[in-house]
């Protein structure tokens, strides 16, 4: 009997004292394909990593920002991780709301980041958050149709060979769309596009002194040729299309072309999804021949917020989620074509991915094409391919957005819309001080 | 002298119902059959209707995936909990509102229900500044008071609403029988407004059920109801239409069902002296 009761006793104190010592993380994320993996393998991290345990809140990306910001601004410290983008991750640093990464431990490699994405989550040269997967933009197109029409789409096209391209590939009565491209309203939907298109128009945002250049010739070039590819190529309804309204539409063979999101390849080559994958070829973004390409640069990156109460343990799973190690285990269970992309320089130089991923070369051409600290043609005093990293710039972009979107729809000229743009963007960065 | 009703005009009124009635249900319908097709289906142009193979999968994910029975727990509790919370609170307030009014009640019920012309962010900060000086950020003590508040206005309005229906003789009645206060309200005017006070538990179920903004900005856990599992499987760089469509046919089926089964109730209630 007794016996009995010391057998009770020691396991009612080893659970105690396991229940003690555990710690809780709880990680802030996106259901993106990527992050659903991260999530079904923190078995792993648990296992490597005795003592702490994870727990997951999954957001839709907007609710994220906008909760993530509150719980910061306020101290709430209801989140040890966030999942944040290469927008908020310098502007947040340097408010003193991350905490640094330049410590992730001896055994990882910070080295082997692409620069790029490096650079845009660093503040004054220190690392505020590790990326988790990283894209640029590129063409992706229909290799049937291309073919069809008697082209050859160039491993890096020109606007006017798009626009030619787009005019060949169109056949509106089976219901084939030249060209698909963002028009929803929204910094991160059709401003995203159009601002990394307006850099190889030799558009810009601001000038050197922060003035607005809405009015300039460049930006006029910039719309009108979008509004005249979309309105005499595109698909109905493009006003409405975001991300996955495209892809939906290009997996299901309505579009001939799409530029978008690199990280978009692997679902478009995908049997399983999509109806296209058989015919699927990669470009770069398209140019004018000024220097600059018409793509994006963005990471989904992991941080601490400076309210975590649990940094240690925090900076620990970033350590484990952003390494070569973690890549290495999501290829043994998932296959190297679904590890997260664009972040490592080894990732590339690894033969097995290359197999596994056709579009990992375009990848990696179209991540180191773009320049985040010299976006445009002319100087800028900005930062941020397709956003300009300042905090007043997600406000204006997302009403520019809506102003450039209304165009699209057909429901103010290309000339009303960059003039409101203007008087918009004045106002708003007068009263922020600039 | 009474109107004849048609043949003609009811099959005509009565198919104008039905379309009315399937064309707001239609939505409701598609999700729930997104939800049993693969995520290429779903995507699938032109679209499925019915033939299709039906599958499971979605639902074996999001089980697998997402703890629901913690968020449908939450749900039950913060719709429930802040339900009879605002009732024991609002009985007493629309009494006093409807038989002993005083000179300023009709001013009180217009500005309980400019409350809710105010734009709940304009208040967030200082909500959640509150619960994190008294450490109940993510605790379903304080969504329940929260819910509570959003909806008292609504909960005081229909309930005032009920009880100026029913003659304040007979409240007076009971009183000259020796009623005390408590007894009139408990033993006379509750059991005489029970239509009228069970549609407005319903009701404010229903929207406590569905409310997502405070639920989803102060709440990461351990109070997070089926709002946020719904939000969960919405994705900015992915097609994963046939799984939210599980998540929200999971998230929904339990106040359609309560819906259904309470119609009759519901419609009742809502219909309380609205014909005089």
């Amino acid at each position: 009997m007794k016996l009995k009761h010391a057998f009770w006793a020691t396991t009612a104190l080893g659970l105690l004292s396991g229940a003690a010592f555990a710690e809780t993380i709880t990680i802030a994320t996106v259901n993106n394909g990527d992050m659903i993996r991260m999530q079904g393998l923190t078995d792993a991290f648990e296992a490597s990593h005795p003592g702490i345990e994870v727990e997951w809140v999954t957001l839709e990306e907007n609710v994220l920002r906008q909760n993530v910001t509150t719980d910061i601004a306020t101290g709430g410290g209801q989140y040890d991780v966030v999942t944040i983008g290469q927008y908020e991750a310098p502007i947040w640093a340097a408010q003193n709301w991350l905490l640094s990464l330049d410590d992730l431990g001896a055994d990882y490699d910070i080295g082997d980041l692409l620069p790029a994405m490096r650079a845009g989550l660093s503040h004054e040269g220190t690392l505020y958050a590790s990326p988790f997967y990283g894209e640029s933009s590129m063409v992706m197109y229909r290799t049937d149709l291309m073919a069809a029409a008697g082209l050859e789409m160039p491993a890096a096209p020109t606007w006017t060979f798009i626009r030619e391209a787009a005019a060949a590939m169109t056949n509106r009565e089976q219901e084939i769309y030249g060209v698909c491209l963002r028009g929803k309203a929204g910094w991160g939907e059709n401003m995203a596009f159009l601002t990394a298109m307006s850099n190889s128009f030799g558009a810009r945002w601001f000038d050197a002194d922060w003035r607005p250049q809405f009015d300039s010739e460049a930006w006029a070039n910039t719309l009108n040729f979008y509004l005249d590819l979309m309105n005499s190529y595109g698909p109905p309804g493009a006003a409405n299309n975001g991300f996955n309204e495209n892809l939906a539409l290009f997996q299901t063979g309505h579009c001939g072309m799409w530029i978008d999101a690199t990280v978009a390849a692997s679902f478009v080559t995908n049997p399983t999804d999509s109806q296209v994958a058989a015919n699927v070829g990669f470009a770069l973004a398209p140019d004018n021949g000024l220097g600059r390409r018409g793509n994006w640069l963005w990471a989904w990156a992991l941080a601490v917020p400076a309210s975590s109460d649990a940094p240690d343990a925090a900076r620990q799973f970033i350590a484990w989620a952003t390494s070569s190690a973690y890549t290495a285990l999501v290829a043994e269970r998932e296959g190297w074509a679904n590890v997260p992309p664009g972040t490592r320089a080894s990732l590339y130089a690894n033969p097995e991915y290359l197999a596994a991923a056709p579009f990992a070369q375009m990848t990696l051409d179209s991540i180191l094409s773009a320049d985040p600290t010299n976006p445009t043609v002319d100087p800028v005093p900005y930062t941020g391919v397709q956003f300009v990293a300042i905090p007043e710039f997600a406000g204006i972009a997302t009403q520019v957005g809506q102003i450039f979107s209304a165009a699209l729809a057909g429901q103010v000229s290309a000339t009303d819309a960059l003039a409101q743009a203007q008087a918009l963007a004045t106002e708003e960065m007068e009263a922020a001080g600039y | 002298m009474a109107r004849s009703v048609t043949t003609r005009r009811k099959t005509i009124t009565t198919a104008l119902a039905w379309a009315i009635g399937l064309m707001i249900f239609f939505p409701i319908l598609w999700t729930v059959l997104t939800s049993f097709k693969t995520e290429a289906q779903a995507i699938s142009d032109p679209p499925v209707f019915l033939n299709f193979d039906w599958t499971l999968e979605n639902y074996a994910v999001v089980q697998e995936r997402s703890n629901y029975l913690r968020y449908l727990w939450n749900s039950v509790a913060l719709a429930v909990g802040s339900t009879l919370l605002g009732i024991v609170i609002a009985v007493p307030a629309a009494w006093s509102m409807a038989f002993v009014p005083s000179r300023r009640t009709k001013d009180i019920l217009m500005w309980m229900l400019s409350t809710k012309m105010l734009p709940a962010v304009g208040v967030l900060y200082p909500i959640r500044l509150v619960l994190i000086h008294f450490g109940l950020l993510d605790t379903k003590l304080a969504m329940i008071a929260i819910l509570t508040m959003i909806n008292l206005p609504i909960i005081i309005w229909m309930l005032y609403t009920y009880f100026r229906e029913i003659p304040g003789e007979i409240l007076e009645a009971a009183r000259m029988d020796g009623a005390g206060l408590r007894a009139e309200i408990l033993y006379v005017l509750t059991p005489m407004a029970i239509p009228g006070i069970a549609s407005t538990i319903l009701l404010n179920i229903i929207l406590a059920w569905n409310e997502a903004f405070w639920t989803l900005t102060l709440t990461t856990t351990s109070a997070a109801p089926l709002t946020a599992f719904i939000a969960s499987y919405s994705s900015p760089e992915g097609l994963f239409y046939a799984k939210l469509s599980a998540a929200s046919t999971m998230a929904i089926a339990p106040i359609l069902i309560m819906g259904w089964f309470s119609q009759k109730q519901l419609v009742r209630g809502l219909t309380f002296g609205a014909v005089k």
